[in-house]
């Protein structure tokens, strides 16, 4: 094992790193065909004659895709092209039924552009994106045993995907996975990519090379395919980091080719099947015409594009006052922003709202490992009980208890405070009364507190939470013992 | 252009294709006759011509997302040589 | 009451039909039974859709009687099996798709039905289409109705042998690099190739998807006119159809030709080394002399490309038939090999065994010329070499309004002759494939009879090519020669009864 930090990029060696994302485009029809695309549905219940490729079928191109790639590249700033072109790919696999791919080559729809990633160290870098282009997923193939063969399900095949090419920009694993978790905000604000990554619909494959450092050519790289999480991504790339520098340092060489990650193992292990006959024979799709964009359709798709990440951001700290990282941390996902948007409407207390959500909830989804969308408290629930804090009904520390049963489904914030009693304490009277007897109780603390041992305050005032058990309104039990001690 | 016996032998790989001993060498003495008759191209200068793959300089028409076909899964399958629990069976995929 | 229905043109059946002079049934059953008691003679036909097309030309009377009936409702005609009919085998006369129930109805088939059309069954062709003889066919050779050891051409040899022995009155073709017009010559037919696009491929098994055409093969060019008016059309389905409205082609059949402008290129007359037979050239040059006297104009053109045809067709067509036959692997429909010992066996042995010879060359030849290191040297310098010839075409009917030059270099060859030599073969579609490579429509009449080789009496096709979206001008060309000649009606001795 190579004891260098390949990581922070200190060490003889540089790695280098090119991402190709595959997104699913979020339309309701394939890409060359009217069947559905949705996720799920029964082994091959959704395909046409397209789709399992009859013979004599045609393709026709869904304008959704096509819109969708074009939103991809004015969102970066990229060149879209006036007429891109449809090639076959042509490769024998049991999920790719007619035996070559519809995909773009020579010509693809988006040109270069790029992506800003922010460093750990709050540095901005700025990554290359080569080109962007159209092509239509595979059906799978499934391993599980069917009296010794393999099962091949074609409901994904012909599913649009926009592949995103990036230069190899970026050092380390940690750029790689930035880098992937903009383009996997940016696809889903921009509507075009439903980013689910459990179902495929956003993985990329990582081209991995290192060299040593001051070396101008690039290392030969190898391909690491299909990698579905960003955890795994960071790690496919680390190890694979690993493997090639002590295989250099070994006196051993890098090979080109394609490698499979295994996340049980944590080790990445060559595809040799796939090296083979890796010839591809690209020509053009003569059943499909270049596909023109004008400068007109560019300007208007440009115009109707929602507000994207930086923009939101930006709004949100001049509109509604919050910090920089909090409002980084909220539109880094727009499922977050959108959740925020809600509760933030509902309490009208921006500042709490984002407190709060990336506070308390974050803490809570981070720890369950559960993503915004699949939180166990939705964005109104969240705002009712933000706003039983706001209005006094509740502390915070009595909030923090009810988020816990609100989590843990045991009703609404304020059927849980009905049902525990939690409700604050506000009645003078009896806060007063509580205060009294804590002061009966501890009469030498009193005096010294009376004495200016200001600390003691703060002891008084827990006695007094205590006693109500959290209910007392803290406030109202300062201002209390204050009075007394006149 | 001759082709020998090996590359016959290797784009029949390449296509997936099957070919008997014995045909081999025929094929290599036709594909290499094919492959005369279409070096004629060579003597045409081509310098400056875009290429032409397709009878028209039209345009791709574009089609509404609209999903018009459902399921006919039993009527697929019922002319596919293998299938189980809806799914088309191949042998044993190694990745 | 007169029975010889298959000595009537479809324009004359259709009269007969909406005039109540005879059902659909009647005369559906009638050619099933001139099939039946002929077509061994021939093997035209791979399947015969007896109890379809029974229905179907009931269906066809009850419209009829409703009145109201488009043209050809009522006629029974024959499909190429190159088109995927539902619930009908589709073969395209290959092992590959010998248990193929398609379960869709391709464009064409569908837009006959819904003109009225019969379908009496699925004709014989070369193997997906790829052959110029009808040799290629699983299911064996066709013989030509006018010498049963020759040739009726290929790929459409089924359609073409059908109509020209009457088994059926009419037949759709598909015509790649000539394989409606050149089978049209040899069976003394008349045929057309329309402008790329102007029929839709949808349903259509691809051969070279760039190239590949539907279009109507009959006896006479007012009933390829009626036929067209069915097939043609813009397809949703097909990307490369054309969406451009459709003329009545029959609509222009009377015009006068006086004053029409005929391109003859010197490339398709003064063949030097061998090849064009001297019997065949003085038909033409008759049929030309009839076009004189009938007002046109002669004029002498040059297609300076035309030597590159071939050779570019043997590039382009065999690239993409060999991604457009990828399909085939023994997954999901057709021919599967026995007990595959892994994915790879599965697919080399199902293709290996299931594909002709002549096909597994052709996709051979394709995937080389694609091939990494020889893309640009074949592929793209072919695609280049095809923006000449098509310029050629666009520069001549600056000056012509049609061009006419022979079908073929020669008359229907023997069966066997040519196996051995796919060279040989491949050049006598010598004046065909220029046609495909442009994308232009074209037609093939009969013009004369000339000795063959072999000394029969074999017919001559006279090749009418057009500028894009022509058909209506070539239809009404034709015509007016039809008018004034007989050669059209001409039946062979054997099957005139």
């Amino acid at each position: 094992m190579s004891n260098l930090s390949v990581n922070t990029g200190s060490g003889s060696w540089e790695v280098v790193i090119g991402l190709e994302i595959h997104a699913q485009l979020a339309t309701k029809s394939k890409i060359f065909s009217a069947a559905s695309t949705a996720y799920g549905a029964e082994p091959n219940t959704q395909t046409s004659v397209v789709d399992i490729a009859l013979p004599g079928v045609l393709p026709v191109l869904n304008k959704e895709a096509v819109h969708m790639a074009v939103k991809f590249g004015m969102a970066i700033g990229a060149e879209v092209a006036d007429r891109s072109v449809f090639s076959r790919k042509n490769y024998f696999y049991p999920d790719l039924p007619k035996g070559y791919q519809i995909s773009q080559f020579d010509l693809p729809i988006v040109g270069t552009g790029s992506i800003d990633i922010e460093l750990e160290n709050g540095e901005i870098k700025t990554i290359g994106v080569t080109r962007a282009h159209l092509e239509e997923d595979a059906g799978k193939s499934l391993h599980e045993d069917y009296a010794g063969m393999t099962g091949i399900d074609l409901n994904r095949a012909g599913t649009p995907l926009l592949e995103i090419v990036s230069e190899p920009d970026m050092r380390s694993a940690k750029e790689a996975v930035a880098y992937m978790k903009k383009i996997h905000t940016l696809v889903q604000y921009i509507g075009i990519c439903d980013g689910n990554m459990q179902e495929g619909s956003f993985r990329c494959d990582a081209n991995v090379s290192v060299r040593p450092k001051g070396q101008q050519e690039y290392g030969t790289r190898a391909e690491l395919k299909n990698i579905n999480s960003f955890r795994f991504v960071e790690r496919a790339i680390n190890i694979e980091v690993e493997r090639q520098i002590d295989l250099i340092e070994d006196g051993g060489e890098v090979v080109q080719e394609t490698r499979l990650y295994d996340s049980v193992k944590n080790e990445t292990r060559s595809m040799r099947s796939k090296e083979e006959a890796n010839d591809y024979r690209y020509f053009p799709d003569p059943d499909l015409l270049p596909v023109m964009i004008t400068e007109q359709y560019r300007q208007q798709v440009k115009a109707e594009l929602p507000e994207l990440p930086e923009q939101k951001q930006q709004r949100y700290m001049d509109e509604l006052g919050l910090s920089a990282y909090d409002a980084g941390v909220i539109t880094a996902s727009l499922p977050l922003a959108d959740y925020f948007d809600v509760v933030s409407e509902k309490t009208a207390d921006a500042k709490l709202s984002a407190n709060w959500i990336t506070g308390e909830l974050s803490a809570r989804l981070n720890r369950e490992e559960v993503d915004i969308q699949h939180s166990p408290v939705n964005a109104e629930a969240f705002a009712q009980l933000l706003k039983c804090l706001k209005d006094n009904t509740i502390s915070g520390k009595i909030a923090k208890d009810v988020l816990d049963a609100m989590w843990n489904g045991e009703g609404s914030a304020d059927e849980i405070i009905e049902s525990k009693g939690l409700k604050q304490i506000t009645d003078t009277g009896a806060i007063e009364a509580f205060v009294d007897e804590v002061i009966a109780n501890n009469a030498s603390q009193f005096e010294e507190l009376k004495g200016g041992k200001d600390k003691m305050m703060g002891f008084f005032v827990g006695q007094v939470m205590k006693m109500s058990k959290g209910k007392a309104n803290p406030a109202q039990v300062n201002e209390l013992i204050r009075s007394k001690m006149k | 252009m001759s082709i020998d016996v090996d590359e016959v032998t290797k784009i029949a790989k390449l296509a997936c294709l099957s070919v008997n001993e014995d045909d081999v060498q025929s094929y290599a003495t036709n594909l290499s006759n094919i492959l005369d008759l279409v070096a004629q191209m060579d003597e045409v200068d081509t310098s400056g011509v875009t290429p032409m793959s397709h009878p028209f300089d039209a345009v791709q028409r574009l089609r509404e997302d609209v999903v018009t076909d459902f399921d006919r899964r039993e009527d697929f399958q019922a002319i596919a040589p293998k299938t189980e629990d809806g799914l088309y069976l191949v042998p044993k995929v190694i990745e | 009451m007169n029975s010889n229905y298959h000595t009537k043109t479809v324009t004359e059946l259709s009269a007969m039909l909406q005039a109540g002079e005879v059902s659909s049934v009647e005369l559906t059953r009638y050619f099933l039974d001139r099939i039946k008691s002929s077509d061994d003679k021939l093997n035209s036909f791979i399947t015969i859709c007896e109890q379809q097309a029974l229905a179907q030309a009931a269906e066809s009377d009850e419209k009829l009687k409703a009145g109201n009936a488009p043209a050809l409702t009522g006629v029974p005609i024959a499909h190429k099996d190159i088109f995927c009919t539902d619930g009908v085998k589709t073969s395209c006369a290959s092992k590959m798709l010998d248990n193929f129930i398609s379960p869709y109805d391709a464009t064409v088939v569908k837009n006959m039905r819904a003109a009225g059309v019969v379908m009496l069954g699925k004709t014989n062709m070369d193997e997906f289409a790829m052959g110029s003889s009808n040799e290629t066919s699983y299911y064996g050779a066709v013989k030509n109705p006018w010498n049963l050891a020759a040739v009726p051409g290929g790929s459409s040899g089924g359609s073409a042998a059908a109509v020209g022995a009457r088994l059926a009155p009419a037949a759709t073709g598909t015509d790649t690099g000539g394989s409606i017009r050149q089978p049209a010559a040899f069976c003394g037919i008349t045929g057309l190739k329309p402008t790329y696009g102007r029929v839709s491929r949808f349903g259509m098994i691809a051969f070279a998807s760039s190239l590949d055409q539907a279009g109507p093969m009959g006896q006479s060019a007012s009933d390829c006119a009626l036929l067209l008016n069915a097939m043609a059309g813009f397809d949703e389905k097909d990307s490369t159809s054309i969406e451009k409205a459709v003329p009545d082609y029959s609509a222009d059949l009377n015009k006068p030709l006086h004053g029409l402008r005929i391109g003859l290129p010197k490339e398709y007359f003064n063949i030097k080394d061998g090849g064009m037979d001297a019997a065949v050239e003085a038909a033409i040059n008759t049929a030309l002399d009839q076009y004189k006297a009938m007002g046109a104009e002669l004029i002498d053109i040059e297609l300076p490309n035309s030597a590159l045809s071939v050779p570019v067709y043997y590039v382009v067509a065999p690239a993409e038939c060999s991604a457009n036959l990828s399909r085939f692997d023994g997954v999901r429909y057709g021919y599967r090999c026995d007990n595959p010992k892994d994915l790879n066996d599965l697919y080399t042995r199902s293709r290996g065994e299931a594909f002709g010879m002549e096909v597994q060359r052709r996709i051979m030849v394709g995937t080389y010329a694609l091939s990494s290191g020889y893309y640009d040297a074949y592929y793209l310098k072919a695609q280049k070499c095809r923006h000449l010839i098509s310029d050629d075409f666009k520069k001549a009917f600056e000056k012509v309004d049609v061009i006419m030059a022979p079908t073929t270099p020669a008359t229907a060859f023997n069966i066997g002759e040519k196996t051995d030599d796919p060279i040989a073969m491949y050049l006598s579609d010598i004046f065909t494939i220029a046609v495909n490579l442009a994308g232009i429509p074209a037609m093939s009449i009969p013009v004369g009879f000339a000795k063959s080789s072999t000394g029969e009496t074999m017919p001559v096709g006279l090749q009418i090519m057009g500028n894009y979206f022509a058909e209506a001008k070539l239809l009404n060309v034709a015509h007016q020669y039809q008018q004034q000649t007989d050669w059209h009606k001409q039946m062979p001795e054997e099957f005139k009864a």
